[in-house]
């Protein structure tokens, strides 16, 4: 089933809050070996708030995207601080473009990361590439 | 940092483990990165590393050069090459370098080589820490 091809441009609801917790990053900077000094969370943290966003556009049914075809093509992440414990967090993602190149769909997304004022903690741009059939 | 500094070369060790370990922490449950059942039906050779445990990688090596948690504010690169990481005890060998590139009044703009079995893994990875 191809990728809706309606996609480019659309604006999926903000996520419900994520709550940091200080064992959550201490969690994730184990993970990944990094160390985590109680105040900030590691430069790619980030993700486990943009991912929920992530997750709900690719489960959407409408949408045509199954998880197991998924390839991450592309991630950046532009930052205006670090994550800490206590923040809580939405995330908003947009569908940017939408691109059929050789078989796959590229989907380009930027999710914008913010604390419940509204400020920018962080915005996530995320590729990624839904392979056809093989 | 100085500006032209190539910064000491990491290198980490992967294994089907830490992609696990990876996969709950991160909350990317993607089974290409656990079963190869899976991966080889979508025509990867077996299990690969998330793209972002890579990145991640290379966020520690920044953050070691930096002698401190907390100063990358920009992380980006392309994922051009997966790291399949072998079912065994060693697992495979992740090896992060970096230069530095710029350096303003506020920040320092640091290019990675990131490679895997000697072939680079992500595209033109690069980073911003602050001063």
């Amino acid at each position: 089933m191809p990728v809706d091809r309606s996609l480019a441009g659309r604006t999926f609801p903000p996520t419900e809050p994520y709550v940091v917790s200080r064992e959550k990053i201490a969690e994730f900077a184990s993970a990944t070996g990094s160390t985590f000094d109680g105040e900030s969370a590691p430069a790619t943290f980030p993700i486990v708030i943009a991912l929920p966003a992530m997750n709900a556009l690719m489960a959407d049914p409408e949408v045509g995207i199954a998880l197991h075809r998924v390839v991450h093509g592309e991630q950046r992440f532009a930052c205006t601080r670090t994550v800490v414990p206590g923040d809580r967090l939405s995330a908003v993602l947009t569908v940017e473009t939408l691109r059929h190149i050789g078989g796959a769909d590229i989907i380009s997304t930027r999710t914008e990361i913010t604390d419940p004022g509204g400020d920018h903690v962080c915005t996530a741009f995320a590729t990624l590439v839904h392979r056809g059939d093989t | 940092m100085k500006l032209d500094d190539v910064l000491p070369t990491q290198t980490y060790q992967v294994s089907r483990g830490d992609l696990v370990r990876y996969a709950g922490a991160s909350g990317d449950f993607n089974p290409i990165h656990w079963s190869d059942r899976v991966a080889t039906s979508v025509g990867l050779p077996g299990v690969i590393a998330h793209g972002m445990f890579t990145m991640a990688l290379a966020a520690r090596a920044l953050d070691t050069w930096a002698d401190a948690p907390g100063r990358v504010r920009e992380i980006g690169c392309k994922f051009t090459k997966p790291v399949l990481v072998p079912d065994d005890e060693e697992g495979v060998a992740v090896v992060v370098t970096g230069t530095v590139r710029n350096i303003t009044d506020d920040t320092v703009d640091i290019s990675l080589e990131v490679t895997c079995g000697g072939e680079k893994v992500l595209g033109a990875p690069k980073a911003v820490l602050t001063r």
